[in-house]
Order: structure tokens, then C-alpha cells, then sequence
């Protein structure tokens, strides 16, 4: 019985072995690779990577939640990319760039010789395709919004089979960063679909592999519904490690579905995955604890771009029947009362309790990790619950009875906070806050509701007082930031669709807002800039909580594992990762 | 058979006296508790239980029980030590934080405290610092009063339907018995998550808290009913209540000086049986998040805590409020088997 066991292993293996991926195509003439810096590994092994749920689709043009985002990052490329380490933007499918000098009109050369995932070659047309798909209003395609700059849409023209000319309405500071993340699509593969109309059925999760191409380090091999999604190498990909081995090393990569964050870290903890990314402060410590028994190294990466924040409802209520919440706005609205709750909350315990030391407290919109943008003359009041009192006293508050805090008018003031009942570190914050505003007398409710719920009250009905959410984490640049600060911006969450600054400083923010996104001048933008996040500081629209740290994992036998803060903080590199020799794949070696 | 009555009425004794000091101990919550339930301490988060000591770092034996402080290790995260340097003797009848006891008799004397700064957590503290054994105490006063108020709606509910269903028979009987098994086979807790989806979400806390009774009760009374039912069903036919209906007697007469004693057995042991479920019921609402909100504590919220997989890996003394329902719900049950066993003696 064992005998055959062993047979039917040998057997397996066998198989294995035949399945296994295309050898990468020693580099030819002619063909213009990027050289990587990295240092230099081997071919082989399988990376399992444990993503929380299944992609959606693997269209790069109309995918829009995190995980088909994900997937297709691997299998495609972008022209000019930010390189997640620096936060500089770095070359890609575009060997170079030139900017006019108004800043309006961007000439990009592309690399010679390059071709796509099938074999076909890559040139001007696939990228004028590319972005015409992008462009086009029918595909409600997500990057469209970062494409139209002034109002109108980016201007895309081919000069010869490997330039192509991009012409922006008005200047756009830190313009080629918006290439970044927009995939190249191949024109010979999906031109028929799109001129059929059926471009958005395109590249589901069940379309043949053949049928789909990339220029990324990892094409389409297997979808097992349910269970996992399979890579394997690019044979024809760009880059190159300084020895002229054409990346990238790694044989496969395989995306396990497996659910939630606890199930991600019990997959990690048995070694069934090879790394783990947006980990939690608590269950990084309980990895922590056992990490070099179990060859793993967990990295704490200092804080992320996010920020949350508390948010009163300022919305215009006149039109909704919510006559209790806006009687209640009156409060909400005085800055005094936002100030006071801004004081009293203990941001240290938030760290220490929600993030486990794993975290930084915030006084404004953009984190300590943000050193080229964070405004380092903000000031940082320390918690005081006396100041909070003396603040709400001069506003007309008082104090009743059993320290029960009441307005000019004798009503007690009691709101309630809305969170997400998928996040349990807002939740926990929330808990904080309460215990907090108890001090000041307050009566505060927390009320946890499923996600969808949430938004459709801060977005749509407006039906909430208070709400603790949190935003940012994209990029470092202000500019993907404008919609939350303007005043008729989508995300302008205390206040949505005002058609004009309700008030004074919301107009300042809109003007200088707009002044640094035509600056060009780093120098001029950063002032522009500091001056936005001290109006923000000072009238509080949200009550700045915390960020949370970047906590990733990886098995110590993975080499060139070099995680950053921004998304996707442990595949950015995908392509330069290896097993150490002598350690092998362990995923490899399972399968 | 006598052996048997004796050792079944021993237990009955046990199960009762510490069901009877339980409730108590949780009636007077604000009297045996050293702390406020939600009073939060941000420096001491997930502290394991603080150990009670006789004999201290010199050998020295005390009579009065002592507690070392509990400090934060340098360097570390929710671990601890005891700081070895001070003892601090635990306190009986010490004055501290105010409370009401049954909401009206405000008192500052607490059973037990330590002098500060040290604390004493019998059962440690969760993520925000709060004492467990404070929290595990307040919150059976919710878990407990909900099974308990719970049982009563069923009983008096039961006792109704089976009454008439038994008394009058005929097609009220049918009707309130088909009713009834619908009630049986309804999935009760699916129904409870419908009920609580239909729900405004800004209730207080008091609102829930009877809504949540009011539901757990009203669903249950198909069983209690039946069992009524089929009491009422054959005491009618005695030749005693005959003879009462034949010297003119009114139905509720008979019904009341005749009938109803029957039931008393019954309704009792389904009252032991009942409380413990309905306990349950109200954890498990409040464990999937549809019971009292923060900071009130029950017991299906403090279990709530253990579905985080770090909390569940990693602090043992979370589990406590399991351990208080597992001895409740043994404690109802037993009295359940002895009031059936002699119920079935006919001693009851």
C-alpha cells in the first residue's frame, strides 16, 4: 500500500514537472529590457500568496474592487510607474519621457522590441487603444476621473510606431504620475470585442488564458473557482537582473481564496501561503511570537498613508426629514464643540489599544510616513479635558446635574457614531472616543452597521450624526486627494454637493487647492500645500485620528522581499523575488 | 428507590443554594464588584487575573490574603509582571466608586478593593483594561434577567393557550395546536435575526433589551402550551371535577382549585429547563452583535471578544464568561432532573 503511495507521489510529480511553466526567452537583439538592480537569484519555486476574496474580473479597464486590482497588477504593466520604495516615478513600457515647458505636453518613447504575454509584439497602437478604453465614457472605466484634467479629457496622438504624444488641457503638477497603475492592453486581442460593443464581458475570470495577454511579470494559467487563481511566468517580460536573466524567477504565483483576515493568518501561521500583507497590530503580535520557530519575518514598516478620522454630519438638511439630527447640527457646527472633541480624545490610548503601539496619532490629513508632503509646522496638542470644558463653557455649554453637559437651549447633548462592522479597529475606536466624550459629559451611542449601510448614510440619505471612517493610502501626492478637499469634490464627506464654499475657509482650500495642482515647482506646491493641511487643522471638518503601520509577513527563505507602504506593499516586486537555494519553494516542494 | 429519592433530593439542595448565591452575587453586582463595568483603565489592557497570595517574597506567612501590583514588562506588549516590592492586602467592605443596587439604593461599599494604585482583576481585563469579573457580574445581570423575564412570557404564555386549548377542546384545540407546531418547527433563531433586520437602529439600551426578551419569550411558549394541554386535557375528565361542575361551579372554579395545581410541577421543571435556553438564546444574539451595544456588558458580548483570533490564541481568561454559563445552565439543569425525577415519584 505504501508502495504505491510512493508510485502514485513519483507519478504526481511526474506530471508536475510537465506542467510546469514556460522557461524564460533568453533576450534577443533588439530588444530594449530594463535592467533591475536587484540582486541577482535563480529560477524556480511557486509563490502562494492568501487573498482575502476572489477577483471579480481580470479587465484592467472596468476592474474596481482591491482584490481583481491585485491580480491584474501582476499580469500587466504600466508606461511610467512609481517605484513603491522611493515614491519616485521611475520608467516602464516607456524607455523616457519629455515634458513641454508649460507642462502641458508629454512625448513618450517606448522600448523596442518588447511583446506581449502570447508572443505578439507591444508598440503605439496598443497604448493609444489602451487609452481610448480608459477614455471612453460608456466603460465607466475608474481611471477615467484621473484622465480628465481642466475638464477635459487627455488628448492621446501616435507620432511613429514606438512615440506617442499626450496633450493635458491645462498643466497638471506631478502630471506622469497618473500613468502609473494603467494597464497596456493588447489592441490584437480585444479591438473585435470592443468594436462589438462587448468590451465589458471581456476578460472574465473564466475567459480561456489564451485569450488574455499582458506586458506584466505573470500571465493567466488557472482559475479554480472558489479556491485559487494561478500565474505563471511571462516569458517574454521587460526586465532583466544585471546578469542579463530575464525576470521574473519565480515559476508560478498562486492567489489562495481564502476568506477573512483571521483565516489569511491561520493559512500564513501553517505555511500554507509565503506572505501576508495588511496584517493587524494584534494578530502581528501573535505571529510575533512564535516567528523564528516558525521561519517567518514580520516587518513593521512604519505608518501608512491612511488617515481616520471622526466626521459630524454638516449636510445641508433642509430637503431631508431629519429634523432631530439637524437640530443637532447646531452643535456639530461650531468649531468650538469640534475642537473640544478633538482635545479630549486620547490619541495615545487609540495607538496603544486599537494598533498595539503599531501606529501614529494624527492632527491632520496626511501621515508622518508622507515625508514629502506632511506638514511638519502643524501643531500637536496634547490631550486636555480641561481645555476641552473651557472650550465648550465659552461656546455656551454647561454642566447639569451628574456632570451631564447641555447646550444654550438646556438640551443634553447626546449623538451617536456609526462605524462599520466589518472594521473592528474602528469599532474599537469608537469605544475609546465614547469612554472620552463621557468625560465631557456627553451621551455618546455607537452604533456598528454592516459597510454598506454606512456609506449609503454618509453618501446618500445622510441619516447619521457622527461617523468614524477613514481615506487616503493611494498615492503620496496631493492630487488624488482634491476630491475630498473641494468643496464640490465626491469624497467632501461632512458636507456633500455644496454647490458653492459654505463656508470661508472651504473656499481658501478650493483655491489654493487648485493653485497647487498647476504649480509645477515642488517647492511653490509644498507651500501651497502646508497652507491647506493648517486650514484643515484649524477647522477641524474631520477630527483626525490615527494611521495605522504597515504590517507585513513573508517566509524568510523569500529573497529581494522588499515591502513598502504604498499598495501593493509586498508584490510590488514581484518579479525580482526568489527562494533562497537550500531552502527551496516549500510551496513548491508541497505540491 | 429511597437512595435514589435521597441522593436526587441532595442535589436538588446543592444546585439550589448556588443558584440562589449566584443570583445574588449578580443582584448585588455594584456590591461585589470592585470596579465599574465600564470604567476603562488604558494602561493596563488584557491583564491575566491577579493572583492571591498568603505567603510573600520572604517566606512570611499572612493571614489577611494579599496582591501584588500587576506593571506592564518593559519593552512589551499586554505582558506582565508582578511588582514584588509592595504587597497590598486585600480590603473587605472598602469604599470606592458609587452604585445602585436594583436602581434606587446608592452605596460606595464594595464587598472587597486594594488600596491604590494597585487593582485587584479576579478574572483579568480585556482590551480597553476593564475588570472582567466586574463586567462578567453586571453582565449576568442582563443575560440572567433577560432568560429569567424570558421564561416568565413563555410560562404565562404556555399556561394560557394550554389552559383553554386543554379546557374547552374541541376546535379552539385544534387551532391552537396546529399554531403551536408552527411555532415548534419555526428555525427560532433565524427569526430572531429577522425580527432585529426589521428593527430601527438608534433604540437605547433598554429598548433593545426588552425587545430582545420580548422576542426570546414570545417565541417559545409552543412547547409549555402543549405540555399544559395534555395536564388540563386529563384532569378534566377526574370524576372530582365532574362532580364540582355538577354542584354548579364556574369553569374558572374549577379551572383554578382543580386544574391548575396539576400544572405547577410541570411548569416548574419547564421553568428550570427554560431559563438556561433562553439564557443561551440572548448570548448568542449578543455574540452575533444584535444585543446590547458598547459599554454594556452581557454575556454573549463578552463572548463576542473571543471572535478575534488573537484574543482567542492568546488571553485565556476571556473564556471566563463561559465558564459562568456553563455553571449556570449545570445549575438549572440539575434542578430540572430532580423536579422531574420526582415529579415522576408523584412528590411534587
Amino acid at each position: 500500500m505504501r508502495r504505491l503511495g510512493t508510485l502514485a507521489l513519483f507519478l504526481l510529480a511526474g506530471i508536475r514537472s510537465v506542467a510546469l511553466s514556460a522557461p524564460p526567452q533568453s533576450p534577443q537583439h533588439g530588444e530594449e529590457l530594463q535592467i533591475t538592480a536587484n540582486e541577482v537569484g535563480h529560477y524556480g519555486g511557486v509563490l502562494t500568496v492568501g487573498q482575502r476574496s476572489e477577483p471579480k474580473t481580470l479587465n484592467p479597464a472596468t476592474a474596481a474592487d482591491a482584490p481583481s486590482r491585485e491580480v491584474i497588477g501582476r499580469l500587466t504593466a504600466d508606461l511610467i510607474h512609481i517605484n513603491r520604495a522611493s515614491q519616485l516615478t521611475e520608467p516602464a513600457l516607456a524607455k523616457s519621457w519629455t515634458a513641454s515647458k508649460d507642462g502641458r505636453v508629454f512625448t513618450v518613447n517606448l522600448r523596442h522590441g518588447l511583446r506581449f504575454s502570447d508572443g505578439q509584439p507591444f508598440d503605439a497602437d496598443d497604448v493609444v487603444f489602451s487609452f481610448e478604453l480608459y477614455l471612453d465614457e460608456k466603460l465607466h472605466s475608474p481611471q477615467r476621473d484621473l484622465l480628465v484634467v481642466g475638464g477635459k479629457p487627455i488628448a492621446v496622438q501616435k507620432i511613429n510606431q514606438f512615440t506617442v504624444r499626450f496633450t493635458l488641457a491645462e498643466p497638471y503638477a506631478a502630471a506622469e504620475r497618473i500613468f502609473d497603475s494603467l494597464a497596456m492592453m493588447p489592441r490584437h486581442l480585444l479591438e473585435k470585442s470592443y468594436q462589438e460593443g462587448k468590451f465589458a464581458q471581456a476578460w472574465t475570470l473564466i475567459t480561456p488564458p489564451a485569450e488574455i495577454a499582458g506586458m506584466g511579470p505573470f500571465r493567466l494559467k488557472e482559475y479554480v473557482p472558489g479556491q485559487k487563481i494561478v500565474l505563471e511566468r511571462n516569458p517574454y517580460f521587460w526586465k532583466a537582473d544585471r546578469n542579463n536573466n530575464r525576470l521574473p524567477y519565480l515559476d508560478e504565483l498562486v492567489f489562495l481564496f481564502v476568506g477573512n483576515e483571521d483565516a489569511q493568518v491561520l493559512r500564513f501561521q501553517a505555511g500554507d501561503t509565503d506572505l501576508i500583507s495588511r496584517l493587524s497590530a494584534e494578530n502581528y503580535s501573535v505571529l510575533s511570537k512564535d516567528a523564528a520557530t516558525r521561519g517567518i519575518q514580520l516587518f513593521d514598516l512604519g505608518p501608512s498613508l491612511e488617515y481616520n478620522f471622526l466626521v459630524f454630519n454638516l449636510n445641508d438638511l433642509a430637503s431631508k426629514n431629519l429634523n432631530e439630527i439637524s437640530s443637532r447640527q447646531s452643535w456639530f457646527k461650531d468649531l468650538k464643540f469640534r475642537q473640544a472633541v478633538s482635545s479630549a480624545i486620547d490619541r495615545d490610548g487609540i495607538i496603544k489599544l486599537v494598533y498595539a503601539g503599531h501606529g501614529a496619532a494624527l492632527w491632520g490629513n496626511v501621515s508622518p510616513s508622507n515625508k514629502l508632503w506632511v506638514d511638519q509646522a502643524l501643531p500637536h496638542p496634547s490631550r486636555s479635558v480641561d481645555h476641552a470644558r473651557e472650550l465648550l463653557k465659552s461656546a455656551g455649554f454647561s454642566w447639569k446635574g451628574d456632570n451631564q453637559l447641555v447646550d444654550a437651549q438646556g438640551r443634553p447633548v447626546e449623538f451617536s457614531i456609526i462605524t462599520s462592522t466589518s472594521n473592528a479597529q474602528r469599532t474599537k475606536m469608537a469605544t475609546i472616543i465614547q469612554d472620552d466624550l463621557s468625560k465631557l459629559g456627553m451621551n455618546v451611542h455607537i452604533v456598528p452597521l454592516e459597510f454598506r449601510a454606512v456609506i449609503d448614510r454618509v453618501f446618500q440619505t445622510y441619516d447619521y450624526e457622527a461617523s468614524i471612517m477613514a481615506l487616503g493610502g493611494g498615492d503620496a501626492d496631493p492630487n488624488p486627494e482634491i476630491n475630498v478637499w473641494l468643496s464640490n469634490g465626491g469624497t467632501h464627506l461632512w458636507h456633500l454637493g455644496e454647490t458653492k464654499p459654505a463656508t470661508e475657509w472651504e473656499s481658501q482650500i478650493d483655491q489654493l487647492m487648485q493653485k497647487q495642482m498647476v504649480q509645477l515647482n515642488y517647492k511653490e506646491r509644498k507651500k501651497l500645500y502646508d497652507q491647506v493641511q493648517e486650514i484643515i487643522a484649524a477647522n477641524l471638518p474631520y477630527v483626525f485620528l490615527a494611521t495605522p503601520n504597515i504590517l507585513v509577513g513573508a517566509k524568510k527563505s523569500l529573497a529581494n522581499f522588499k515591502p513598502a507602504i504604498l499598495e501593493p506593499t509586498t508584490l510590488w516586486n514581484v518579479e525580482e523575488l526568489y527562494f533562497l537555494s537550500g531552502t527551496g519553494s516549500p510551496s513548491g516542494a508541497r505540491q | 428507590m429511597i437512595t435514589g429519592k435521597k441522593t436526587s433530593k441532595r442535589k436538588l439542595i446543592a444546585a439550589a443554594i448556588f443558584l440562589l448565591a449566584l443570583h445574588l452575587a449578580i443582584l448585588l453586582a455594584g456590591f461585589v464588584a470592585p470596579y465599574r463595568p465600564a470604567e476603562q483603565n488604558r494602561d493596563s489592557p488584557y491583564v491575566p487575573p491577579t493572583r492571591i497570595h498568603f505567603v510573600d517574597a520572604r517566606g512570611h506567612l499572612h493571614l489577611r490574603p494579599f496582591i501584588y501590583q500587576s506593571v506592564a514588562r518593559p519593552d512589551s506588549l499586554y505582558e506582565y509582571e508582578e511588582a514584588r516590592d509592595q504587597e497590598y492586602p486585600i480590603r473587605f467592605f472598602v469604599a470606592a466608586s458609587e452604585y445602585k443596587i436594583a436602581g434606587c439604593f446608592l452605596s460606595h461599599t464594595h464587598l472587597f478593593g486594594v488600596d491604590a494604585p494597585a487593582q485587584i482583576f479576579l478574572a483579568g481585563t480585556d482590551n480597553y483594561g476593564r475588570d472582567q469579573f466586574t463586567r462578567i457580574l453586571y453582565g449576568g445581570q442582563i443575560s440572567l434577567a433577560a432568560g429569567l423575564l424570558a421564561t416568565a412570557i413563555s410560562l404565562l404564555l404556555g399556561l394560557c393557550v394550554g389552559c383553554i386549548s386543554g379546557f374547552y377542546a374541541g376546535w379552539i384545540d385544534e387551532s391552537a395546536m396546529r399554531v403551536a407546531e408552527l411555532f415548534l418547527v419555526l428555525p427560532w433563531l433565524y427569526v430572531l435575526l429577522a425580527v432585529r433586520a426589521f428593527l430601527p437602529l438608534h433604540i437605547s439600551p433598554a429598548q433593545t433589551f426588552l425587545l430582545l426578551v420580548a422576542v426570546i419569550g414570545t417565541i417559545g411558549w409552543a412547547r409549555p402550551a402543549r405540555l399544559v394541554r395534555g395536564i388540563v386535557l386529563s384532569a378534566r375528565s377526574r370524576k372530582y371535577v365532574t362532580a364540582s361542575r355538577g354542584f354548579g361551579a364556574s369553569d374558572a372554579h374549577i379551572l383554578r382549585r382543580h386544574i391548575l395545581p396539576h400544572t405547577y410541577g410541570t411548569l416548574l421543571t419547564q421553568a428550570a429547563l427554560l431559563v438556561p435556553q433562553y439564557v443561551i438564546a440572548e448570548v448568542t444574539l449578543s455574540f452575533f452583535g444584535l444585543g446590547l451595544s458598547e459599554p454594556m456588558p452581557s454575556w454573549g458580548n463578552l463572548l463576542a471578544n473571543l471572535q478575534q483570533y488573537n484574543v482567542l490564541v492568546s488571553y485565556w481568561w476571556m473564556f471566563a464568561p463561559a465558564l459562568a454559563l456553563v455553571l449556570v445552565s449545570l445549575g438549572y439543569l440539575t434542578v430540572a432532573n430532580a423536579f422531574h425525577q420526582r415529579l415522576q415519584s408523584g412528590s411534587i
